[in-house]
């Protein structure tokens, strides 16, 4: 005769370890998996400290992106010990893990305690279903989705770079995007900067790019500068931002950009677009080299095509703008290996990304100095910076 | 003879070519010979004091040269140099 459900769980129970809330209590931030496999609402309403959030329906097929290892302590929980035993007998017999645990009594025995319990700032069901293939990632989740929630990314450009950045930014839940552009959209810019259409065409970058921001995510907070970033306002614009995307079209800006971003800590994702050809790095200051410890001074003039009307390949800044927009969402979740002291050359012809080393200059002009001793008149100055701008244009 | 990746803006200096080829026994060799061979390149590449000019960054394979030898540094026939001025197209 086939067991009844209960005698089936009762020997599930004899097979499995199972611990104690007392005992999984001490082993919180010991680098222990601790696991909530019960389901998204029940953990949006609160769970254990530092606890990753695998339903006990999907736990087959997402366990290894959680937990790779198969050795490692794993404690399963649900809310009263039953589901967590189904979910480590689960593991251990179909999946080959060897040290995990249910808790007894759930977490409904660990609230009796008075232990720890972390609700988590909720996402209504709008963004649950908005953000859903961000939830479903590991890696991301609801506390990664919080976190972009809450990240403020400012965007240097509305223009070939800005347009995709601020597109995907936008659609991945960034909370507030700050653009700084003072140019109005004109018909040549269609090509490529995909941000905004021909009906616009005359109307200021940043309300055009508000408009379909807004149009494609109303949960982003817009805020625009409709002027031209100098050393009078820089410090001002991106105080407060947690990441910057550099898509500007000159020189001197750029040092100016990095001085100032050097002072203030703020990481830089940098890219660059020419013909068919695209540069990015991410500069993060005193973690990794600044633009300066890359390229100390600029090219003369001659040699800066970016000060003239120079032609690209309208997808090449959709391409290189996005790998921005990776690195960005990277930054703020804290997750991978951002292009920190590398940078990548992309060649759209041949199909190629090289990479090549970048290095912390020690004698870097700036970021060999503490942030506070960087004055505001040697911002964004280099050798014959006069006689660049002057033959620039 | 080493392979010398061009970037876009010298390529005019070298007939279009995006790499081309160069022989000698460290890069200050390697490099002088690109210059004897396409003169375009001499003064985009060395300041007057036959040193590398400070806006254009040299790699050999996937490190800078600054942080190798220089211009001394050893160059074999299957190593890449890859030249590299700023960018800044944005828009």
């Amino acid at each position: 005769m086939s067991p009844s459900g209960a005698e089936l769980l009762k020997q599930v129970k004899s097979q499995i370890d199972e611990i104690d809330p007392s005992k999984v209590r001490e082993l919180i931030g010991e680098g222990v998996a601790i696991i909530d496999v019960r389901e998204t609402e029940e953990f949006a309403a609160g769970h254990l400290p530092g606890a990753k959030h695998v339903p006990r329906s999907y736990l087959e097929t997402r366990i290894e992106g959680v937990v790779a290892d198969r050795d490692a302590q794993i404690v399963l929980y649900c809310q009263s010990g039953n589901r967590s035993a189904w979910a480590a007998r689960t593991l251990e017999d179909d999946l080959g893990y060897t040290h995990v645990a249910s808790m007894t009594g759930g977490i409904t025995l660990w609230k009796d305690r008075g232990y720890e319990v972390v609700v988590p700032r909720g996402l209504d069901a709008q963004q649950r279903e908005r953000y859903s293939r961000h939830l479903l990632i590991p890696e991301i989740g609801v506390e990664g989705q919080q976190k972009l929630l809450d990240a403020k990314v400012l965007l240097l450009g509305a223009g070939g770079l800005g347009s995709p950045t601020a597109l995907y930014l936008a659609a991945a839940g960034v909370g507030t995007l700050g653009i700084v552009d003072d140019d109005e959209v004109d018909l040549s810019n269609l090509q490529r900067q995909v941000i905004h259409s021909t009906d616009r065409v005359g109307v200021p970058k940043v309300d055009s790019a508000e408009e379909s921001i807004h149009a494609l995510n109303p949960d982003v907070n817009v805020v625009k500068y409709p002027v031209r970033i100098d050393a009078s306002n820089i410090m001002e614009i991106i105080s407060g931002y947690d990441v910057i995307v550099d898509g500007v079209d000159n020189f001197p800006t750029r040092y100016l950009l990095n001085d100032a971003t050097v002072r203030l800590k703020i990481p830089v994702v940098s890219a660059s677009i020419l013909g068919f050809d695209g540069q990015l790095s991410v500069f993060k200051p005193y973690e990794g080299p600044c633009y300066r410890c890359l390229f100390r001074e600029p090219p003369p003039a001659e040699l800066a095509p970016s000060c003239g009307a120079n032609g690209v390949l309208g997808v090449l800044p959709g391409t290189m703008g996005l790998l921005q927009a990776t690195e960005v969402v990277k930054l703020i979740l804290g997750i991978g290996e951002p292009a920190i002291g590398r940078l990548l050359l992309y060649d759209a012809l041949g199909a190629t990304l090289t990479e090549v080393k970048v290095h912390r200059d020690p004698d870097c002009p700036i970021c060999s100095r503490e942030p506070d001793e960087i004055a505001d008149e040697e911002m964004g100055v280099f050798p014959d910076y006069e006689a660049f701008c002057a033959a620039a244009g | 003879m080493a392979t010398i990746k061009i970037p876009p803006v010298l390529r005019a200096s070298v007939g279009g070519e995006k790499q081309v080829s160069a022989s000698g026994e460290n890069v200050g060799d390697v490099l002088r010979d690109l210059a004897a061979n396409h003169p375009a390149t001499q003064e985009q590449l060395f300041a007057a004091d036959g040193e590398l000019n400070r806006y254009v960054n040299v790699y050999l394979n996937d490190e800078d040269v600054r942080v190798l030898g220089g211009l001394d540094t050893a160059v074999g026939d299957t190593d890449t140099l890859v030249i590299l001025p700023a960018m800044a197209g944005g828009a």
